[in-house]
Order: structure tokens, then C-alpha cells, then sequence
């Protein structure tokens, strides 16, 4: 068979995803951990000075703590299972992905087992997030310089 | 008060409906979605764009995965004023330290803590 055919016969036997109901839950969830999220941002501003420009950051701490408790009960896995992107996208599911490789590569021990497999998920977000920040940092250096842009 | 926890939740849902259109209409795995978010916010941060989203959002907009490229170019940008050419690289990680070390040190601790339970991830 050619592989086009066979692409074509795939599609065919494929179930379509239902996609309205995926973007409902995925909206519904996503929305409450952003909500969680704002609770948090507001506890530090009252509590700790933090400005609203500041609280992203410890509140993305406190998010992937959150995050650890219910992956290390296996409670993130079935959120998961019935949000889809509404539990990967927060920064929770990059807390997940980093916890869950740490936990199951436990037995192969803290070096080599731990410390080789922690961002076997969750490595690419970090590469290609740093890899376009430098590239966008670069640009805008280069146009700020030449005077097409100010800082 | 109230109205600024209906803007995270509409913000942060927006976000996450895109990703999930990525994943089921775009055919993309988890892990191309999430890397692509993250370089959207860090274009979006490049553009100006995504400050004035977390000023309307708040954790709306600092919860999704896209606020990662944001706060790794908002760094980049805000040392490589002060500093020139080099501050790309040195201001990259100030924004968003908490998000990376919390992840390491709290994967440490989960994996000395808790026990696979094969249905972890």
C-alpha cells in the first residue's frame, strides 16, 4: 500500500476527537487553576508586598508545590485524563512533568536515575523557551540599536 | 476583587482552549504544544504585548505555560538595556527563577517522598 493510501485509510478509521467537549473541559479547568492561581497572586500582594507584577513569580512556585502533592498521589494524572489541555497548559502540568519523570525514575537511583530523567518531559519547553527568548532579546537588541525601536 | 478573579479565569481558560486546539484540530503531541506556547509568549513579550495581558489578567496570564517564554525574554530584554549584548544571556533566568527551581527542588522531593504509582504522569 502507498503510503499516502495508508495516511488516508488511518484518518478514516481514526475517531474523530469530540471536539467541543474537549474545549469546554479544557477552558472550565484551565480557567479554575488560573483562578487557584489569582487566590495565590493575591495572598502574596496582601500579605508578602509583592506587586502584581511581581506575584507571577512566587505564584508559579506555589503552583508547581500544588503540583507535587497531587502527582505524588496520582491525583494529576486523572485531572488530566478528563482536562486534557486544561491541566498541560498551566504551569502545573510543567510541574507534573518534571515531578512524575522524577518519581518513576526513583528506583535507578538519585544520579543517575533522578537527575538524568527530571526534564526528560519537561526539557523541551525549557530549551525552546530559552532558545526564542534569546533569539527575541537578540532582535530587539539589534532594533533598538539600529533605532527602528526604543526599550 | 471579584471581577479580577473572572478575567483570570476567562484569561487562563482562553489560553488553554488554544492549546487544546492545537492538540486535537492541529494534531500536535503535548509536549509540541507546550513548546509552542512557550515560544509564542516569548514573541508576544518581544512585541510588548503580553505586560499589558498580565496587567488585565493576573494569574490568568502568569499561570500558562506561555508566561515561561515571557518571563525568560522579559529578563533577556531588561539586563541587555542595562548591560548591552551580553545581558541576553545573563538576565534570562531573573524573571522566572522561582518557576524552574521550584520545579527542580520540588521533583527532588516528591521522588524521595512518594512512590510510583504507575499512573503518575
Amino acid at each position: 500500500m502507498e503510503k499516502e493510501q495508508y495516511k488516508k485509510l488511518e484518518q478514516n478509521v481514526t475517531p474523530k476527537p469530540p471536539y467541543l467537549k474537549n474545549v469546554a473541559k479544557a477552558f472550565f479547568v484551565g480557567g479554575l487553576i488560573c483562578t487557584i492561581g489569582q487566590a495565590v497572586s493575591l495572598f502574596y500582594m496582601i500579605f508578602f508586598n509583592f506587586t502584581e507584577a511581581t506575584a507571577g513569580n512566587p505564584t508559579v512556585a506555589t503552583m508547581v508545590f500544588f503540583a507535587m502533592i497531587l502527582t505524588g498521589f496520582g491525583l494529576y494524572k486523572r485531572i488530566g485524563q478528563c482536562a486534557g489541555a486544561g491541566s498541560a497548559v498551566p504551569v502545573t502540568g510543567f510541574g507534573n512533568a518534571v515531578i512524575s519523570a522524577a518519581i518513576e525514575h526513583r528506583s535507578e537511583g538519585l544520579v543517575l536515575g533522578v537527575g538524568g530523567n527530571l526534564f526528560k518531559l519537561a526539557g523541551s519547553v525549557v530549551l525552546f523557551g530559552v532558545v526564542s527568548a534569546f533569539f527575541v532579546g537578540l532582535i530587539k537588541y539589534i532594533l533598538v540599536t539600529i533605532g527602528v525601536v526604543s526599550w | 476583587m471579584v471581577m479580577s478573579f473572572v478575567f483570570a479565569f476567562i484569561v487562563g481558560g482562553i489560553i488553554c482552549v488554544i492549546g487544546q486546539l492545537l492538540m486535537d484540530v492541529g494534531k500536535l503531541t503535548p509536549g509540541h504544544t507546550l513548546s509552542t506556547l512557550v515560544v509564542v509568549g516569548a514573541i508576544l513579550d518581544g512585541m510588548g504585548l503580553y505586560e499589558p495581558l498580565i496587567d488585565f489578567a493576573g494569574a490568568g496570564a502568569t499561570v500558562p505555560i506561555t508566561s515561561f517564554g515571557n518571563s525568560l525574554t522579559h529578563g533577556a530584554m531588561a539586563e541587555a538595556e542595562k548591560h548591552g549584548l551580553v545581558g541576553v544571556l545573563s538576565g534570562m533566568f531573573e524573571v522566572t527563577s522561582a518557576g524552574i527551581s521550584a520545579a527542580i527542588v520540588f521533583g527532588f522531593i516528591g521522588a524521595l517522598i512518594f512512590k510510583p504509582k504507575g499512573n503518575i504522569d
